[in-house]
């Protein structure tokens, strides 16, 4: 029973995958216009659906190693796209190693420390790791852009990770890979939605200053899309009553459209048009996870507020 | 075939530890004779260049590096030429009565692909320092031999000189097209020169001092 709710809302994706393909075969075919973009968009989705329904199938364990990996991918671009300082080789080392630290204790289901070896200890030892260098120059962007960088690289994605090893209860048969999916897939479903109801019929700009081509009608369109799914697929794979899966509906596109604006934000400050080259048609892996890195810790909190 | 086995090591390292962003790699040549000029930030350059060649290729691909570095000792020496597969090269002409690029003609008469790194030594990294003029003796030489500018960027915040701790950085390969010998050295090291400038200027790459 277990088992069923997962593979049957795991199909589901499949399905709605293939079927996006057929259209996006169709409009390629049809139009005239340049396609390529959004065909390589879609065929690194193939991918990446592949890479998580393996590791999800697989086991726990490796499923927890593969958000760890999106985590270093996604420091690492971070590094590679800000200023950063000679002196700081070290210190951004020390960086790298609390992945596999806070990692695990995802795995060792330590939630007391999960919750503050970033934000309380690698908090505190950053600075004084940089401050060994003895150059004070830029000493405080320094510091400021690595905690930056690891929090939401990191700390954020880790929630995500953390949802899997969530327990299953009465009300909940497919336990916490149930929530991860509903999370994973609601939050990439809304950045398509968003997209796509931008594209058809964005006209008033939501935010110029930052994202020029965010639209009202586009974030309108994504939540009320979002919001209906969430209310469907919320009782096969989650144990939300109607009301919190509404919440939840709401949630996870308002904060995923926020997460997406921050990091347009940094690329705006950098002047880069995209964080890396990882993922074809999409651009680099924090690209993809921006949404994430605000949806995972608000959609974990609130589900271990009223259920665990 | 341990050098296969070493630069096997290499790829899993330079591709999941550092992660590359090539752009044209269909002008790297792969088999020669040919010339392959880069500039120098770190040791990670050669392996990194190594990397993006086929396993089956490696044979015949031929970094050139100082022999005042690489063949101090007699263990270096035999890594450096059995498991890198590298040509000495005399920076310091202590001795004028042997030709110190006799290594290099010889990869190049033999139709290798060998890897120059003209600046001389990584120097400062992350700064591009002039082209030595070797090159262009080789170019005169082999005035058919097509040359292919190589900038990289990123390496040398991964390992700079003088560091063993690797900081995994995305790096930058830009592949440009080949020149070849046209008949004059300052002209022929201009067009070289420029060429790096547009490689270099392809994208505005984040401050790092």
């Amino acid at each position: 029973m277990t088992l069923d709710a997962i593979h049957w809302a795991l199909l589901g994706i499949w399905g709605l995958l293939a079927v996006a393909s057929l259209i996006v075969f169709v409009i390629s075919k049809r139009s005239e216009k340049n396609m390529t973009e959004l065909v390589q968009r879609t065929q690194s989705w193939w991918v990446m659906v592949a890479i998580f329904t393996l590791a999800f199938l697989v086991s726990n364990t490796i499923s927890i190693i593969v958000f760890a990996l999106i985590s270093f991918l996604a420091l690492k671009e971070y590094f590679s796209m800000i200023p950063t300082r000679r002196a700081d080789r070290r210190v951004l080392f020390w960086v790298y190693l609390a992945i596999p630290v806070q990692y695990f204790w995802v795995y060792d289901s330590y939630y007391g420390m999960f919750a503050v070896f970033i934000p309380v200890y690698m908090f505190l030892f950053l600075p004084f790791a940089s401050l060994l260098s003895q150059q004070t120059d830029g000493f405080l962007r320094s510091v400021g852009t690595l905690n930056w960088g690891l929090m939401l690289c990191v700390f954020s994605i880790s929630h995500a990770a953390f949802l899997l090893i969530l327990p299953t209860t009465a009300e909940n048969s497919a336990g916490g890979a149930g929530l991860l999916l509903f999370l994973i897939f609601l939050t990439q479903f809304n950045d398509v939605a968003q997209y796509t109801w931008g594209k058809m019929f964005g006209r008033r700009k939501i935010i110029p200053g930052v994202s020029p081509n965010k639209t009202w009608e586009g974030f309108l369109g994504g939540v009320g899309t979002t919001f209906v799914l969430a209310i469907v697929v919320a009782p096969l794979v989650t144990p939300f009553s109607l009301a919190h899966a509404a919440a939840a509906g709401l949630l996870i596109p308002v904060a995923g459209f926020i997460g997406d604006v921050t990091v347009s934000a940094l690329k705006r400050d950098l002047g880069v048009k995209d964080t890396g080259s990882l993922i074809p048609g999409h651009g680099g892996i924090l690209d993809r996870i921006d949404s994430l890195t605000f949806t995972a810790p608000l959609f974990f909190h609130f589900t271990r507020y009223f259920y665990y | 075939m341990l050098q296969k086995a070493f630069y096997t090591l290499v790829k899993i390292v330079v591709l999941f530890l550092l992660g590359l962003n090539v752009r044209r790699k269909e002008l790297l040549p792969t088999t020669g004779p040919a010339i392959i000029v880069a500039n120098h930030n770190s040791h990670l350059d050669t392996m990194v260049l190594m990397a993006l060649m086929p396993l089956s290729k490696l044979k015949d691909i031929k970094p050139v590096a100082a022999a005042d570095y690489f063949f101090s000792s007699p263990w270096k020496a035999w890594v450096s030429e059995h498991v890198l597969g590298i040509i000495p090269v005399e920076r310091k002409g202590r001795d004028r009565t042997t030709d110190p690029l006799k290594g290099c003609c010889d990869a190049l008469s033999d139709g290798k692909v060998i890897v120059l790194f003209p600046e001389g030594s990584r120097g400062e990294p992350e700064q591009m320092t002039d082209l030595k003029k070797g090159i262009s003796f080789l170019a005169e030489r082999y005035p058919e031999t097509p040359v292919v500018p190589v900038f990289t960027h990123g390496l040398g915040k991964a390992l700079p000189k003088g560091s063993f701790l690797l900081v995994p950085f995305f790096c930058d390969i830009f592949i440009g097209d080949a020149i070849t010998w046209g008949g004059d050295r300052n002209n022929f090291m201009s067009e070289l020169q420029d060429r790096f400038n547009t490689l270099s200027t392809e994208k505005t790459f984040a401050p790092w001092e």
